[in-house]
């Protein structure tokens, strides 16, 4: 019998991110208006492997998700060893424009979740006129915190179990248990501190109260869409963000959570296709 | 049935899942979770309910207490819960819920203890 194979194909890439020499890991699949996705904090781009084998996605995009410095099959820099982890709105910006820049990718489109989400926004507010369109999945200008993230990473408690099981409660319960588990099992994997020095961004240096009221939706389309049982980033967090915006669009999502392309894969297609299809 | 009836039925509940008492098999705590008024001792060994006394119980001695609001709890075990209230921590978010005392063991087994006070979900609302 023939392999079956999916349609993604894994490449790593050389590339530089704020002067630092990288190895970065990422997928693609399709052809077309270049897509960019960023995974949610302390998990990888494993999460959008059901776009990158949605034919009807990858017949007119091609999708790309790689992996962040740190997370899945990217590994941190050189000397890594000798500090603590801690992503910031710069570091996080520079490694996006550094990746779209080493592919050459001419004005791509952005989703990002999450964390992915909130530094979408930051694109919007710096950057817009690099992208075509922008799509911010489970996001808002501030959230309020719902747990201390010194419990993250200590030798007492094991990391990826707690990681995954603080997030697991962001799962809408109408999703799949296949997919819910899924998702958590990514969380599982991360590397030590790695999810606690994404939420330094998160929580700490990605406050982005004010500044969107600068994003100029003329020069760049913005979409926002969070779940319902997001309760992190809940719907008014993004509905607050959206009503300082004119001309942004915004969508909560039914029976969703805070990881709409991996939870709930089939339920995410119903809202994300649309929004593609207007950029498309 | 009232919250607080629906969690007497703990024992039970976790007598009849060894999934969930195969996670917890490294765990022995003693813990108290209040449901509204009510008040609840566990004592947990390898993740079998060794004991589960209801009612207040002078100078007992708790590594770590949860408790919540009648309302809470209720809403928390519909059998398809509201955003908001499916989650201990959507809970505690809304300031329906708080957890107080020596947390340690109970973030090195959250998923159990998620999972646990989830437990009289599976109930019917007419039991």
């Amino acid at each position: 019998m023939a392999p079956v194979f999916e349609p993604m194909i894994g490449r790593y890439l050389r590339l530089e991110i704020e002067g630092l020499p990288h190895r970065v890991y990422f997928e693609e699949a399709g052809q077309g208006i270049p897509l960019v996705c960023l995974h949610t904090a302390g998990a990888d781009n494993r999460q959008y492997r059901h776009l990158l084998a949605d034919p009807e996605i990858t017949g007119r995009f091609r999708v790309l998700a790689f992996d962040m410095p740190w997370h899945g099959k990217s590994t941190p820099p050189d000397g890594w060893q000798a500090g603590e982890y801690r992503l910031t709105t710069a570091s996080y910006t520079a490694a996006i424009r550094a990746f779209c820049r080493a592919l050459e990718l001419d004005r791509p489109a952005v989703m990002g979740c999450s964390i992915g989400g909130r530094i979408v926004l930051n694109l919007a507010i710096a950057h817009a006129a690099e992208f075509r369109a922008l799509i911010a999945l489970e996001a808002a200008d501030f959230q309020q915190p719902w747990y201390d993230t010194a419990w993250l990473h200590r030798p007492d408690v094991h990391g990826g179990e707690v990681c995954a099981a603080l997030v697991s409660g962001l799962i809408a319960p109408h999703s799949p248990p296949v997919n819910r588990h899924e998702t958590l099992w990514m969380y599982m994997q991360g590397g030590p501190g790695v999810f606690k020095g994404d939420l330094y961004f998160y929580r700490v240096d990605g406050d982005l109260r004010e500044k969107v009221k600068e994003i100029d939706t003329k020069v760049c389309p913005l979409y926002l869409l969070t779940g319902e049982y997001d309760f992190s980033c809940t719907a008014d967090d993004t509905l607050r963000t959206a009503s300082q915006i004119p001309g942004v669009e915004v969508q909560i999502m039914k029976e969703v959570g805070h990881f709409p392309m991996s939870e709930n894969p089939a339920k995410f297609r119903e809202y994300i296709l649309p929004v593609l299809a207007k950029i498309s | 049935m009232s919250p607080a009836e629906r969690f007497a039925r703990l024992p039970d509940l976790l007598a009849n899942d060894s999934d969930l008492r195969r996670r917890g098999r490294w765990l022995d705590v003693d813990c108290r979770i209040d449901i509204g008024a009510d008040s609840f001792h566990l004592a947990i060994r390898q993740g079998a309910l060794a004991t589960l006394e209801r009612g207040p119980r002078l100078m007992r001695a708790t590594s770590f207490s949860i408790r919540g609001t009648d309302e809470a709890w209720r809403q928390h075990w519909r059998k398809v819960p509201e955003p908001g209230w499916h989650d201990l921590f959507a809970l505690s978010k809304r300031g329906a819920a708080s957890m107080e005392g020596d947390l340690r063991p109970l973030l090195q087994n959250l998923q159990y203890f998620k999972d646990l006070l989830a437990l009289p979900r599976r109930l019917t609302e007419e039991d």
